[in-house]
Formats: C-alpha cells, sequence, structure tokens
C-alpha cells in the first residue's frame, strides 16, 4: 500500500498523518510536493490540515489551482481515493470535487478542541472499519469550519448518502451543543457519492496514539489501510465536478 | 480597445442573506470604540489586477472571478475597468 500526502506551502500537519500512516501503522506514505503533476502509483491521496498558501482568497483556495490537485479528478476516475483533513477538505470543495462551501465559524472563534463524531455511513475506505453510529472523539482546529451547501443541492446530498459524519455529543446525539462551528446539519464530513473522496474538518492525525489523548483518529486510517490491503472496490460512478 | 495595461478594480462581498461573522464582529468592534450609529458591517475583499488590454477582456476578467476570485456560491462579485 502507498499513500501520498500532498504538501502545500504553509501545510503543517503532513508530518503528523505521515507519522500516523507510516510509524503508527506501518503502511508505506511518501510526501508529494505540490507541483508534482503525476500521482501514479498512489493507491490514496491525503491533502492534510495547516494553513497553504496562509489562507490567502480564501481557504484552500489557491492549492487547489497547484498542479497535484488539478491531477485528482482523473486520479479519482482512475479509481483514486482521496481523502482531505481540515484544510485538505477546504480545498477539495474550492475544486468541485465535494459540493458546499466553508464559511467562518458561527461566534467568530478559532475552535480548537476534542469533538465528537457520528458515523454516519460505512460503505467508504475510510470508515469501512467502523459501524453506523460509531462515536469518534477527534480534535478540531479550525476557524472556517462551518459547512454550507446549496439548498438545491441538498436532497442530492442525502439521497446519496455523502454526509459521513456529524458533530454530536457522547452519547452520540447531534445537537446544536454539540456543533462547534454551526455547520448546516451537523455536517462535519461528505464524501462523494461513490465514497471515493471524504473531506472532514476534525484531524484523525492528532487522535492516532493514547500519548496525544486518544486513537479514535486511527480507525479512519487503518479503515483505509484495510480497504486497500485487502483490494476491495468501488461500484462505479460518475465523478461530478462543478 | 486594445493595448497597453488596463486596471480593473474587483470587489467580493457575501451574497445577501449569508450569515456574515467577521462583519459582525467587525460591527462589535466599532461599537466598542464608541462609534454610534453604525448598524450593519458586510466585510469583503477588494483586488486590484493589472492586465494587458485585449479583446475581450470583459468576460477573462468575468472568469477570473466566477472561477477563482469568488466562491460564487456564496460571494458575488462586481468589477470595473480603468
Amino acid at each position: 500500500m502507498n499513500i501520498g500526502i500532498v504538501v502545500f506551502p504553509g501545510s503543517n500537519c503532513d508530518a503528523d498523518t505521515y507519522h500516523a500512516i507510516r510509524d503508527v501503522l506501518g503502511h508505506h506514505a511518501q510526501y508529494v510536493w505540490h507541483e508534482e503533476r503525476s500521482l501514479d502509483g498512489l493507491d490514496a491521496v491525503i491533502l492534510p490540515g495547516g494553513f497553504s498558501y496562509g489562507d490567502y482568497l480564501r481557504a484552500g483556495a489557491i492549492a487547489a489551482t497547484s498542479p497535484a490537485v488539478r491531477a485528482l479528478g482523473p486520479y479519482v476516475a482512475g479509481g483514486g481515493l482521496v481523502l482531505g483533513i481540515c484544510n485538505g477538505f477546504q480545498t477539495l470543495l474550492e475544486t468541485g470535487l465535494l459540493p458546499g462551501a466553508m464559511q467562518p465559524n458561527l461566534g467568530g472563534q478559532f475552535r480548537c478542541e476534542f469533538v465528537h463524531l457520528r458515523t454516519e455511513r460505512v460503505d467508504t475506505p475510510f470508515t469501512c472499519g467502523l459501524a453506523p453510529g460509531d462515536v469518534l472523539r477527534i480534535p478540531i482546529a479550525h476557524a472556517e469550519g462551518r459547512y454550507v451547501v446549496d439548498p438545491a443541492a441538498r436532497p442530492a446530498l442525502a439521497a446519496h448518502r455523502q454526509i459521513v459524519f456529524r458533530y454530536c455529543d457522547a452519547r452520540g446525539d447531534v445537537t446544536p451543543a454539540a456543533n462547534p462551528n454551526g455547520a448546516e446539519d451537523g455536517i462535519a464530513g461528505i464524501a462523494s457519492p461513490s465514497g471515493a473522496v471524504l473531506g472532514l474538518m476534525p484531524h484523525p492525525e492528532r487522535a492516532s496514539e493514547d500519548l496525544v489523548g486518544g486513537t479514535d483518529g486511527l480507525r479512519i486510517f487503518s479503515s483505509l489501510a484495510l480497504w486497500i490491503t485487502t483490494g476491495r472496490r468501488l461500484s462505479a460512478q460518475p465523478v461530478e465536478v462543478h | 480597445m486594445t493595448g497597453g495595461v488596463r486596471t480593473v478594480r474587483i470587489i467580493v462581498t457575501l451574497k445577501p442573506g449569508v450569515l456574515d461573522a467577521p462583519g459582525q464582529a467587525i460591527l462589535k468592534g466599532l461599537g466598542a470604540l464608541g462609534h454610534s450609529g453604525v448598524q450593519a458591517v458586510r466585510a469583503g475583499r477588494y483586488f486590484e489586477i493589472e492586465v494587458e488590454a485585449t479583446d475581450g477582456l470583459d468576460e477573462r476578467v468575468r472568469e477570473m472571478c466566477e472561477g477563482f476570485l469568488a466562491n460564487t456560491l456564496i460571494e458575488q462579485y462586481r468589477y470595473e475597468i480603468a
């Protein structure tokens, strides 16, 4: 298994992601500089968290113009898998590979804390090791995490089961109090209809060892490893790019 | 008109009805500084772009705005070419 982690100027969670995959899980990972045009040979590509290009223009907007990100469309069409974490999720939204946009957190605060996520969909490469309703305790660290989507696109989001994680309390109940940023419908992570592309605001790489507070995040990476090493395939779905 | 370099001034703002948390924070700041009578603040972005004047400049500017400078899901834009 070979995981590529794209590095942009301003990425700062690439090393933690690399550590979780290589040192904690024992799988092969490599850094992919954002100017790289080829994603050949990578079983999955991760866009890590951070402040690519200083969040200039909009968070993820300039990263979306880089060669490595522009190669993601064909990469996914060819069977590739993509995980966007925090700034990586914002970048995927800017490309249109995932629908919607991020706005500043309700209340104007940078929220940096552990949250709970309820697992809403388990037939994706990133959640195949979880059970429906599983609650993960993972930290967030963001100022723009308020997910919004065009009202006209909401029915499709539900019909294609694209909501993968919602903010919840420790018991798994999705409540306004459990929502740290005002994201629509408590949405913390969404996927493409096929499940090949997942974006989430929380940082699973920061919850991959008990030493730093918990290992629920590791379950996302180990799901991905399980999916790839057992040779699973997604059913063919058209890739919608906006 | 072609030839030369034109200055394009672009303003990007949130669409009406979209919640503007930074604008609200700025509104509070103005109040805290003692500015009375301020009823609302919408915060946006301003760009000045120097671009070669060619045919279809208007269309090119629109493409820059639609595809990059503004996120048209939640933002609108207006521009003037000097």
